[in-house]
């Protein structure tokens, strides 16, 4: 299969449309919504039995009549599909590593665009996800809300006057709502500006985690901002919340990166084009350096220090270059010094292929 | 704007905090956010697991008191009847097991939420539309049977009837799943 192909298959469509608003910070927006059914136990202590009923139950009375804004769903059964499969839908943040792995009778319904994921049987009974290029917590919150009323037509929830929509784990318990944006802040981090600014930040509730990588190592220099807490508060005053911070974030970056610009240009611009060379060039090349790579070209096309690159390159490389996309790339399971050739092979393939057209 | 907590610099940082259902507004510099920010205990980094054994350690034995322990004062360990789950398990694991739970460990539920979500127990969210309109109606039924209970008890057998009737036609209207009302 020619790259081109294979990239536009691999691609969630919602993404390809390009970046969307404050794309040149916000790479994408989420909600995701935690709902249980009133009359099963929970997935996590339920029996297969019950599990399986619960999923053949949900997915009918869902398949009945599709929500007008979203289309039809695809259902995608976690047993009848590959375990590489599933790990390539993870690194799309379309499933959960719980669901792809430990899930039992798990499931996912997908719209065509994959801006919308649900899953069932998860640690709650349905998962309910909207997801949307750039900075749209509006846009996801109309949606989720949309799609949850759409659900609750269709089954009946487990909900209770006081505590709210009723959840597994007592950190989801209310709303059930997790909001959550991606941000690239690579002049933060390059000016030590955002340990400061991270204390503040989750003493409002929110929560700030590195997207890729382990522990408190962070990958290409994004970052998730979500609320932690989902009691007490209604879903638009935590969107209210989350936007005020997020909007916050986006200013100082920006001042950060004009600041940069203006009293080190000259190594910016190095930095930028090393990086640049690397990409280009590599035949090795591991997943960390990859990300840090990848990141600074990116604020290279952002600070219009490159052109000709379309600025979605970081996100879409960033999930292409994750073991299982290389491995379904590839057709066949990889060591992790094979995969650092094949992710150097298709990164220099698909940096060369935009500058082609 | 000047900052609240030096009153020098100015407040480039505005948040709200909603705290059960009251509003606080702050307008902060920087500095002063991030001095705020550093009492903040482990910040985020506990663990449900850590937070519920933590709180099952701390437990007060809940029986009438006294120094010798008799049957009677030990606590009655709480049990989910509908999915069996205990609480000491739920303390365990740090998940409910279905959501008749949150009933039956009701009691215990306040300081492990509060701890969670920044001091709030009550939802203040969204209401979902077929629930909600299923809450009113056994909200009015529970009403009515109250009403029904005197009238009988004042031997008004012909209004408790009545009485008995809507009652009646409202646990229908939940079972047909009408709760659009
Ligand atoms: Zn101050
Ligand atoms: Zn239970």
């Amino acid at each position: 299969m020619s790259l081109q192909r294979f990239i536009s298959e691999a691609i969630s469509p919602w993404m390809k449309k390009g970046p969307g608003p404050e794309g040149d910070i916000v790479l994408s927006t989420r909600i995701r919504l935690a709902r249980n059914l009133e009359n099963y136990p929970f997935p996590i202590v339920a029996s297969e039995e019950s599990a399986n009923t619960m999923l053949h139950y949900t997915s009918k009375e869902l398949a009945k009549d599709p929500y007008q804004y979203v289309g039809n769903l695809e259902v995608l059964k976690m047993d009848d599909i590959s375990s590489n499969e599933k790990r390539v839908l993870v690194e799309k943040h379309l499933i959960s590593p719980h669901l792809a792995e430990k899930a039992q009778h798990g499931a996912v319904m997908l719209s065509e665009d994959e801006s919308v994921s649900i899953m069932l049987n998860e640690e709650d009974h349905i998962r309910l996800q909207c997801l949307f290029r750039g900075f749209q917590l509006n846009e996801s919150l109309v949606l989720s809300n949309g799609l949850d009323d759409w659900i609750e037509e269709k089954v009946t929830y487990a909900f209770d006057e006081k505590r709210g929509f009723l959840t597994s784990c007592p950190t989801n318990v209310g709303t059930g709502m997790r909001a959550s944006v991606m941000m690239h802040l690579p002049a933060l981090v390059m000016t030590q500006q955002l340990n400061r600014i991270l204390p503040a930040i989750n003493q409002l509730g929110l929560v700030v985690r590195g997207i890729y990588g382990e522990g408190s190592e962070t990958l290409g220099n994004l970052f998730q901002i979500s609320n932690q807490m989902t009691l007490g508060k209604s879903e638009e005053d935590i969107v209210e919340d989350l936007r005020g911070v997020v909007m916050q974030l986006i200013q100082q970056e920006r001042y950060a990166r004009e600041e940069l610009i203006r009293t080190s240009k000259i190594q910016i611009e190095d930095k930028v084009f090393r990086s640049f060379g690397l990409l280009t060039n590599s035949r090795v090349m591991e997943s960390k350096e990859a990300a840090k790579r990848l990141s600074d070209v990116r604020l290279g096309i952002d600070l219009d220090l490159i052109q000709g690159i379309s600025g979605n390159i970081l996100n879409e490389l960033m999930i292409l270059t994750q073991p299982g996309f290389l491995q379904q790339y590839a057709g066949k399971g990889l060591t992790p010094d094979e995969r650092d050739v094949r992710r150097a092979a298709l990164i220099r393939e698909r940096m060369n292929l935009e500058r082609e057209e | 704007m000047l900052c609240e907590e030096c009153h020098q610099r100015q407040a480039t940082l505005h948040f709200t905090k909603i705290i059960n259902g009251k509003k606080e507004e702050m307008h902060l510099c920087e500095e002063c956010a991030r001095d705020k920010g550093e009492h903040i205990p482990g910040s985020n980094s506990y663990s449900i697991h850590d937070l519920l054994s933590g709180l099952l350690n701390f437990e007060q034995p809940m029986g009438n008191g006294g120094s010798h322990p008799s049957r009677a004062s030990v606590p009655k360990q709480l049990v989910c009847d509908s999915c069996g789950l205990s609480y000491e398990r739920f303390a365990k694991t740090g998940r409910f097991g279905c959501s008749h739970c949150y009933k039956a460990f009701d009691p215990k539920l306040d300081p492990i939420f509060k701890r969670v979500h920044s001091g709030n127990v009550r939802h203040a969210g969204k209401v979902p539309k077929r629930a909600g309109g299923r809450m009113q109606i056994q909200n009015q039924i529970d009403k009515l049977r109250k009403q029904m209970q005197q009238h009988i008890e004042q031997e008004e057998f012909e209004e408790a009837a009545k009485l008995r009737d809507q009652i009646h036609d409202l646990n229908e209207n939940i079972r047909d799943g009408k709760g659009d009302a």
